[in-house]
């Protein structure tokens, strides 16, 4: 049986990707390709723990969180989508109206 | 057999992670992130979580994925895609990544020892997980309808292009 440590540093390595991708990219569509990373790291560690501490709890967390991810998908493409049809760019350089 | 199963996802989703972020095209981004998410589909269900395992490859790399690759499709971006960041800011953003793993890694390092599987199995199946779902979880889990009510109303809302003003 593989210990449980491997998979929260497995997660915390994922999560790490995760951050660098969000901050190397520059269209809207891949950071937030990111984000989905981020939280399938965080779900990754949820499952990890609730299989160390012996509990389902952490799974049901894990369910919810993969609801709110497809939630938060629909609403953020269509607010890319929104952003490319007013600016027709989604390049987070060149989207700089509140820029002082 | 099992270790060599958690090697081989991790470093296949390891790995097509560091593609996505080298990889310029987003059609690829999107096809490599599917891999990924499989690839963490398949770590869970090692761990024991079968159904949650099932939900990762039927939702997240099925549903969300192809929501993706569609606006990848409707966007259409002309002009090329856009160069990459400027050098010091890709090094900044790595420290900062850095920063951000240490700080994890210490504030869980006394958690990661004492972290081994208990020989009891409790039983994970989807009997149970249903059960707490509709006993303990009942009130988080009638919300989330009403979010993705919300979400399902507002894209439509939002996407929905207007007829009679052109202005916005």
């Amino acid at each position: 049986m593989i210990p449980i440590s491997y998979f929260i540093v497995l997660s915390f390595i994922l999560f790490f990707l995760g951050i660098v991708a969000f901050f190397v990219k520059k269209d809207l569509l891949t950071q937030f390709m990111a984000v989905e990373i981020m939280l399938n790291a965080a779900n990754l560690a949820f499952i990890a723990f609730a299989k160390s501490a012996n509990a389902l709890d952490g799974q049901v967390i894990v369910f919810f969180v993969i609801t709110v991810a497809g939630a938060e998908a629909a609403i953020g493409l269509a607010i890319i989508l929104l952003i490319f049809r007013h600016r027709k760019t989604i390049k987070t350089e060149d989207i700089n109206l509140m820029k002082g | 057999m099992s270790y060599f199963l958690f090697f081989l996802l991790a470093i296949v989703s390891i790995a097509s992670i560091l593609a996505m972020i080298l990889t310029k095209n987003q059609a690829y981004n999107a096809l490599l992130l599917i891999l990924a998410f499989t690839c963490t589909g398949g770590l869970f269900a090692l761990i024991g979580a079968s159904f949650i395992a099932t939900i990762q490859i039927i939702i997240y790399a099925g549903a969300i994925m192809i929501l993706f690759v569609f606006v990848i499709m409707m966007i259409n971006i002309r002009d090329g895609i856009p160069p990459e960041r400027k050098k010091w800011t890709i090094y900044f953003s790595i420290f900062v990544a850095v920063v951000f793993l240490a700080e994890l890694f210490f504030a869980l390092k006394g958690t990661l020892a004492p972290l081994s599987t208990s020989g009891i199995e409790q039983s994970s199946d989807p009997t149970s997980l249903g059960r707490l779902l509709f006993t303990e979880y009942l009130y988080p889990f009638e919300i989330t309808s009403i979010l993705i009510i919300a979400a399902l109303v507002g894209s439509i809302v939002l996407v929905k292009k207007k007829e009679n003003n052109d202005s916005n």
